[in-house]
């Protein structure tokens, strides 16, 4: 498959080996994708860079308000965080419902982001989070929200022969006093995709009158994970309530644009049930809200 | 590009040459002859090649062998043998839960992996460990019956 494999320990290392692969080496970090495709033939390359050794990749802690998660932490990492299940259970809940726990021992977080699979349970919630991304290269470190880090045809915009994610932060929603949570449809509760998925934050503003701001990011409707910029300016517009999240539902069901697939099923059903999930997790979400204690 | 890899196996420190580009099962089966685990579908989804990395649950189908590198490793055969089965190997003999035999290797890794954890896991807790391992046989009603006493019998022996 390829004939050099390396394992450098910190970030300098890892970029260096990447430069002398001169785009012939591939960033590898937990490999539950990178192998696969590797074995099928679907990517090549001479050399495998294993970052899982770089130090200080692998946390999740908070500090002001703002949580920070290195992009080596494991699905099961984010699933057992208790930091986490207090200021975004929506995170561990998505990183809970990848694959099985041997994909989630060993598949890390930024892997599931830069693999760019619009279904990927994880990037849905951090980008309903708007999460920035740390991306380190020969260039320099840039910081990208998740919005921004898609490529519109699919795929992110960062290079896994020269560059490297490290890092993930975003506003804690509970030191926010926000509401979000996570929605997921699949056809069996264990160890399969997502035939729909959403994630959802409203922050709401004085006495709860009006929203601030109103994310609801779906997924796999599109080549990437999709705002719904209607459905939110519904939300903006009118504030919140069952009238308005029905509403904001429909029209994030409207944006939706799934393919029919043999295996998650018809467009026309998972438009269907975009609305319906998007609706209950805006519930879910403002019932969190709510039940803050201020 | 070849490297001699230093890890613990079921409770011994070997040293084995590897390629590059070794699968951890390839290096297991092929190279070491430890044929417990086994290789099912080979795209990390069934789980027959389960195996233990520092006490957490892997499929060495799609995990590089140099990945494994100083790492402590736990196959089937590090549970117990004919002489001296482990718990959940007796639990599984005797409740049934057992047919073919080809997921069970896998099986018994994640449930040892579990019960590492959780010494007494409820039915949630066992089906959500076990999730990753799958059966054609069974209907799995037996395999979490059989987890279930093994945990009494390790934890009231």
């Amino acid at each position: 498959m390829y004939r050099a494999y390396y394992r450098p320990k910190s970030v300098a290392e890892a970029l260096a080996l990447l430069q002398e692969g001169g785009g012939r080496a591939r960033v590898l970090a937990g490999g539950t994708d990178l192998m696969l495709q590797l074995k099928k033939g679907e990517l090549s390359c001479d050399a495998v860079v294993d970052i899982s050794g770089v130090k200080d990749l692998r946390y999740i802690r908070e500090e002001g308000g703002r949580l920070y998660i290195g992009a080596l932490s494991t699905h099961t990492d984010l699933a057992e965080s208790a930091l986490l299940e207090k200021e975004a259970p929506l995170l561990a809940a998505a990183a809970r419902s990848v694959g099985s726990l041997q994909i989630r021992n060993v598949g890390t977080v930024g892997g599931n982001v830069v693999n760019a699979q619009p279904a990927a349970d994880t990037a849905v919630p951090l980008m309903a989070l708007k999460a920035v991304a740390t991306i380190v290269s020969p260039a320099g470190v840039r910081q990208v929200f998740l919005d921004d880090l898609y490529r519109p045809e699919g795929g992110v915009k960062l290079d896994p022969t020269c560059e490297l994610l490290t890092e993930f932060s975003f506003v804690s929603p509970r030191a926010a006093g926000a509401g979000a949570a996570f929605g997921r449809v699949a056809r069996r509760r264990a160890l399969a995709l997502p035939v729909f998925n959403t994630a959802v934050l409203l922050v709401p503003g004085a006495g709860r009158a009006f929203l601030t701001e109103a994310r609801i990011v779906m997924g796999p409707v599109a080549r990437l994970p999709l705002r719904a910029r209607q459905g939110e300016r519904v939300l903006l517009e009118q504030g919140a309530g069952e009238e308005i999240f029905l509403q904001a539902a429909a029209a994030a069901s409207l944006e939706a644009a799934p393919r029919d697939s043999v295996f998650r099923g018809s467009a026309r059903y998972r438009k269907k049930l975009a609305r319906v999930i998007v609706y209950r997790t805006l519930l879910q979400a403002w019932e969190n809200a709510c039940s803050r204690v201020d | 590009m070849k490297k001699q890899l230093t890890f613990v196996l079921n409770g011994k420190k070997i040293s084995v040459e590897a390629e590059a580009d070794t699968l951890l099962l390839d290096l297991l089966r092929e190279t070491l002859g430890l044929t417990g685990t086994k290789r099912g579908c080979g795209e990390g989804e069934c789980g027959a090649c389960t195996v233990l990395v520092n006490g957490e649950t892997v499929n060495s189908c799609i995990y590089p062998a140099w990945k494994a590198e100083h790492s402590e490793l736990l196959t089937v055969e590090g549970l117990g043998d004919r002489e001296n089965p482990h718990p959940l190997q007796e639990a599984f003999l005797e409740q049934g839960a057992v047919q073919c035999g080809f997921c069970t290797p896998g099986m018994l890794v994640s449930a040892y992996g579990l019960l590492q954890k959780t010494p007494t896991p409820g039915t949630e807790e066992i089906k959500s460990a076990l999730a990753g391992n799958l059966c054609r046989c069974t209907g799995y009603k037996k395999i979490i019956a059989a987890v279930k006493a093994a945990s009494l019998k390790i934890s009231q022996p």
